[in-house]
């Protein structure tokens, strides 16, 4: 590692060999996992899903792993530290997920046990008989999940610039990224010889480190800085000086009256895109019963409140007089300074697979959508059990692979630019997957107007938003229409999708235009375990592994 | 619940608000933002703003603990009536 430190200055030793430790220990678990209540047979639903089989604690690992990424430890507390309040609403936003996961997705679970689906295209084109709007979640799944891979390594690439392996500016570009490309390799290695029980298994790992640097920071940091009462003054006094320099409010403690607009519509519009996500989805259909998600739905928030902590660091970074350019690197370099060299290793080792366990499940999740519903529907439609795995486990590999292109090549801007769009696009997906799942009223050619609009009004409304650095993509909100409050433009435009999709059904069904066959009938939807025609569960193979 | 009457239940029963008010109780304090952007009052230093959602983050936990609970004592008395009913719906 003296090559790579070459030039940068100061590497910091000891954490870089605690990070190195957590990282090898991951990667061993990473492809025994792949032996982990194993099944024999070698289909989409063994390797994507892990054969259906995880119980509430697993699922419970797997949806916190997922969920909470790298990025969101990096980027949340950035945001505070940036703006304050205005970065607090992760916090509701997490808060709002539970309520809607305990309702509708419970259903989606049911019906795709009892139907054999594994994403949710498959399930939109099993309800509404319409392979162009099952080809339309898909692409956008894919199309929302890519750059979302691509940040989880920029989450990577800050802890390794705050350890000084990142390479300064004037490092060859080979030796600068060389730490990311072994991290990816490792990452792309495991993955495909395990699916989906390697992250489920690290995920643990994972999870106990986060919990862990998150106790001792929220207690030994206030400490080191004489309690909030002091945080929360430098924090004040620093956005007051902002605010006068800028002529107007652009950050403070508490958002203003004309921020309470952009905080709502950010917290509801995030949480109702948050399970459209395809690696969200596969984290839930791989839990063993109905039940499991609704118990979850009673212990997930450990993480929100978790999450809610870990904003505050955000003040603590400001108060500890941490000044970086890239605020991506603000809690980082709040860790070196404050705690010793030891433990900034296992916090950034935290950090680190922090970004593997999502990264993981992302791209599996996108590899199953373009398996089921690209490669199956339009390209293959004979495909075997074993082909679809093989495919899907290719897919993956190119996913990743596209991602980290897309780290390297272009400028960090550009994919959490992309990554915002994703967010808006996603939640386009929303009528047709949500609507499906209660009712079979809308029409499948409105749902797919509707997307269209949602999809076309969004990426404009996000392109026409410039920021102080930014003339395009600056940032996520913009005027409501009809309104005119600032609001969360992927919440206009679901509004403006579900407008769409309403009046269209209304016609095409005076119109009488031919509606698709519906494979699912009522029951399915509250199908659980055990019942009739309910896939089971494949036997775990190794005994006393399980639970 | 056990001496329930054998006929049909209905779709919306008093259990089933109480579950529906549960899930929606967070939406309504969270949403409404105005209602704790403030910095006053201050716990242990910490502003309003900030432990205020904090709470709430125990607060929709317990509410949805609640509906769990509630709905599956719902799901539980609707089968043993199906079962003793027969073709009870």
């Amino acid at each position: 590692m003296n090559v790579l430190a070459a030039g940068t200055g100061g590497v910091n030793g000891i954490a870089l060999a605690v990070f190195i430790f957590f990282f090898v220990a991951v990667t061993v678990m990473g492809f025994l996992a792949a032996r982990w209540r194993k099944a024999e047979t070698e289909s989409l639903d063994e390797w994507g899903l892990g054969g259906r089989s995880f119980g509430t604690w697993v699922t419970w690992f797997l949806l916190g792993g997922d969920l909470y990424t790298a990025y969101t430890f990096v980027a949340v507390p950035a945001a505070i530290y940036a703006a304050g309040a205005a970065g607090f609403f992760a916090v509701p936003y997490t808060i709002l997920v539970y309520p809607l996961i305990f309702t509708f997705l419970p259903r989606l679970w049911s019906v795709s046990h009892k139907h054999g689906y594994v994403t949710t295209s498959d399930f939109v084109r099993g309800r509404f008989g319409s392979k162009g709007l099952s080809l339309a979640v898909a692409v956008t799944g894919i199309l929302a999940t890519m750059p979302y891979i691509a940040l989880q390594l920029v989450g990577i690439q800050a802890v390794l610039d705050v350890m000084g392996v990142g390479g300064g500016p004037d490092t060859n570009w080979f030796i600068k990224d060389l730490p990311l490309l072994i991290a990816f390799a490792v990452l792309a290695a495991y993955t495909y010889s395990s699916g989906l029980r390697a992250p489920a298994l690290i995920a643990f790992v994972k999870d106990g480190l986060i919990y862990l640097v998150i106790a001792v920071a929220i207690i030994y940091i206030p400490i080191k800085l004489g309690g909030f009462d002091e945080i929360f003054q430098a924090a004040d006094a620093k956005f007051s000086a902002a605010n006068d320099a800028a002529g107007k409010p652009v950050a403070g403690l508490a958002p203003g009256e004309a921020g309470q607009w952009t905080y709502a519509t950010l917290a509801l519009g995030s949480a109702l895109a948050l399970f459209m996500y395809p690696h969200s989805i596969t984290a839930t259909l791989s839990s063993k019963s109905r039940d499991v998600i609704r118990r979850n739905t009673t212990i997930l928030p450990l993480y929100s409140l978790m999450l809610g902590l870990l904003a505050l660091l955000g003040f603590m970074a400001i108060a500890a007089g941490v000044k970086v350019e890239n605020g991506q690197l603000a809690i980082p370099q709040l860790f070196e300074n404050m705690f010793p060299d030891w433990f900034t290793g296992v916090a950034f080792a935290a950090i680190g697979i922090g970004a593997l366990v999502p990264a993981a499940i992302m791209s599996i999740a996108a590899a199953n959508l373009f398996t089921r519903n690209i490669y199956k529907d339009f390209l293959k439609p004979d495909a075997t059990a074993e082909q679809e795995t093989k495919v899907s486990k290719l897919v993956s590999l190119l996913v990743k692979v596209g991602a980290l292109a897309f780290v390297l090549t272009m400028d960090k801007t550009v994919a959490i630019n992309f990554q915002l769009l994703g967010g808006i696009w996603i939640l386009q997906t929303m009528p047709a997957l949500v609507g499906g799942l209660f009712t079979r009223w809308f029409h499948r050619w409105a749902l797919l107007a509707g997307w269209a609009v949602g999809m076309a009004y969004g990426t404009l409304a996000a392109y026409g938003v410039a920021s102080p650095t930014q003339k395009h993509f600056g940032g996520s909100s913009d005027e409501i229409p009809g309104i005119g409050e600032i609001g969360y433009i992927g919440l206009t435009a679901f509004v403006l999708n579900v407008i769409v999709t309403v009046v269209l059904t209304f016609v095409l069904r005076a119109a009488k235009a031919p509606d698709g066959i519906d494979e699912t009938s009522p029951e399915d939807y509250t199908a659980d375990a055990g019942d009739p025609g309910v896939i089971e569960e494949l036997p775990p193979a190794t005994a006393g592994a399980a639970h | 619940m056990s001496d329930a009457p054998e006929v049909n239940r209905p779709v919306v029963t008093p259990v089933r608000v109480v579950i529906a008010v549960c899930l929606v109780a967070p939406f309504v304090a969270m949403l409404w933002v105005g209602s704790y952007a403030k910095v006053d009052p201050a716990f242990i230093g910490i502003p309003f703003f900030y432990w205020y959602q904090m709470l709430w983050v125990v607060i929709s936990t317990a509410l949805t603990m609640v509906a769990y609970q509630l709905w599956q004592r719902d799901q539980r008395a609707r089968k043993a009536e199906q079962v003793r009913g027969g073709a009870g719906r």
